[in-house]
């Protein structure tokens, strides 16, 4: 399948549109929702740290680092991600699915186009923006962090920033942005499959939907562990 | 010219064809006639090549299509429109886009001209002010014609049309008739009809094959079909009321 996608192009001028398209309704569109949960998760994590460290030699300072670690490296781009897998992903396979169901794909391949190029193409594409989002996301985690901390008095501004900026590893940003690029290609290929291989009418495609979250979920998970194993 | 040869097709241990040879001529309708669940769409997509038959030969204009590769078949799908049963438009786009499509995927036309041909074939399938409407939001008859109009808006040169008239009213299939009959003569092209309405059977079968069991059961054209004395034949046109009326009325010579 993944050949195929590549094959036969579709016009230039019409994927240009395509890919335009599915960036507003998959980055853009998906940027409210993770935003909102990043600032909150951010928040928790302060709190939780904050309830946890009752020895005094241990600095303030911690929960900001806590905050960058956790939502750098694995709530970023693993959690989100699988927000994204019940977001996008499911949109991805029904909207598909339902293309297949009603003839819409026979009706693109009779008229020589590859459906496979002009379906998931773009998403690939537009998938290559993910990681931009992943960067708003950290941004957004650590500032709920940041607020939650200060305003909730739990440590000073200044430390906080101290523990943001302590023991800071540039390979771990770098760790975590190939993640979101691999999770960004299983986000936007295999909830494709899903939806184009899938057989059956309307009551299909919502089934589709769900075995494709599952599935998307579990390949998100374990991709995490390995990448994880070879990264770091 | 559509030649069929030797054409099979099964789904698991049902034989849904069972041999099939037939010729589609050009510049006329050819219809497929049969009872529902005959197999007649199975029938056309695999000509399509929408499904891979089991054995035989689909040959366009001398050609085999199982042995034209991928540019060559781009370029033959290029000249081919299709009418689905259910009609299959694209449901993210507004019903101009859809009939646009076409021209827009392999023509250099501009939006403008994509849009006055888009509204010129909109009016000869009596569709006018639904441009800018949804799929959802028009009716299944009217589904039907803009699909129409998508198969034939970029001057295909094979037309294939899974009955393009079930759903309109006497008075709308009559118009669709006619103009894909129109069409036919105009362009010269190849065109493929299914159908059960005896109406259009009548009107345009200017070539018939009647499909059951999985063969081609007989074949003729309008003009002959009301004389034949194939039994399932006539079983088949004349378990319509009407046409039952009429042909009492032709015997005692009314
Ligand atoms: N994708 C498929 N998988 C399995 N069986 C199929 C498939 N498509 C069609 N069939 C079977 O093939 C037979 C013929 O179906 P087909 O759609 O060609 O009928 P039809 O002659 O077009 O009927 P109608 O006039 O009602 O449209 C049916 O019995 C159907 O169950
Ligand atoms: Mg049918």
């Amino acid at each position: 399948m993944l050949f195929e996608v590549f094959k036969r192009p579709t016009k230039g001028i019409v994927l240009k549109e395509l890919i335009l398209k599915e960036i507003n309704d998959l980055i853009i569109g998906s940027l409210g929702i993770t935003a909102f949960i990043a600032l909150f998760m951010g928040a928790v994590v302060a709190l939780q740290t904050s309830l946890n460290l009752d020895n005094p030699l241990i600095p303030k300072s911690l929960i900001g680092f806590a905050v960058r670690q956790s939502i750098i490296l694995e709530f970023a781009p693993t959690i989100i991600s699988i927000i994204m897998a019940g977001k996008v992903g499911s949109y991805i396979t029904s909207s598909i699915g339902s293309m297949n169901v009603t003839e819409q794909i026979d009706a693109l391949k009779v008229m020589g186009i590859n459906p496979l190029n002009y379906l998931v193409f773009p998403k690939v594409i537009a998938m290559l923006f993910y990681p931009f989002l992943i960067a708003i996301i950290m941004f957004v985690g650590i500032l709920g962090g940041f607020l939650a901390a200060v305003y909730g008095n739990l440590v000073s501004a200044q430390d906080f920033i101290i523990g943001i900026q302590d023991n800071f590893v540039p390979y771990q940003v770098l760790y975590a942005f190939i993640k979101t690029m691999v999770f960004g290609m299983i986000l936007a290929t295999l909830p494709s499959y899903h939806g184009y291989y899938m057989k059956g009418g309307a009551l299909e495609v919502g089934q589709a939907s769900t075995t494709s979250f599952v599935w998307t979920c579990v390949t998100i998970i374990v991709a995490n562990y390995i990448l994880t194993t070879i990264l770091l | 010219m559509i030649e069929v040869k030797g054409l099979h097709k099964s789904f698991g241990d049902e034989t849904i064809l069972d041999g099939i040879d037939a010729k589609f001529i050009r510049g006329k309708t050819n219809m497929i006639i049969g009872s529902s669940g005959s197999g007649k769409s199975v029938f056309l997509k695999n000509m399509l090549g929408l499904f891979k038959p089991d054995s035989g030969e689909i040959i366009y204009d001398g050609e085999l299509l199982s042995e034209m590769d991928g540019d060559r078949q781009k370029e033959l799908r290029e000249n081919m429109g299709m009418l689905f049963q259910h009609s299959a438009l694209f449901d993210s786009m507004t019903v101009e886009e859809n009939v646009m499509f076409p021209l827009r995927m392999f023509t250099k036309m501009r939006r403008r001209e994509r849009q006055e041909r888009a509204n010129d074939i909109l009016e000869r399938v009596n569709l006018v002010n639904l441009n800018t409407k949804m799929p959802s939001e028009i009716s299944g008859g009217q589904q039907k014609r803009v699909a129409l109009a998508r198969a034939v808006v970029n001057k295909p040169k094979f037309l294939f049309c899974d009955e393009p008239n079930s759903g309109l009213d006497p008075k709308t299939a009559t118009i669709i008739d006619n103009l894909i009959q129109e069409l036919t003569h105009e362009a010269d092209i190849t065109t493929v009809i299914i159908s059960h309405d005896m109406n259009s059977v009548l009107e345009i079968g200017e070539t018939i094959l009647f499909l059951k069991d999985g063969i081609i059961a007989w074949e003729g054209t309008n003009k002959e079909i009301f004389k034949t004395e194939n039994e399932a034949v006539t079983d088949f046109v004349y378990s319509s009321e009407l046409f039952r009326k009429v042909r009492i009325a032709q015997n005692k010579g009314l």
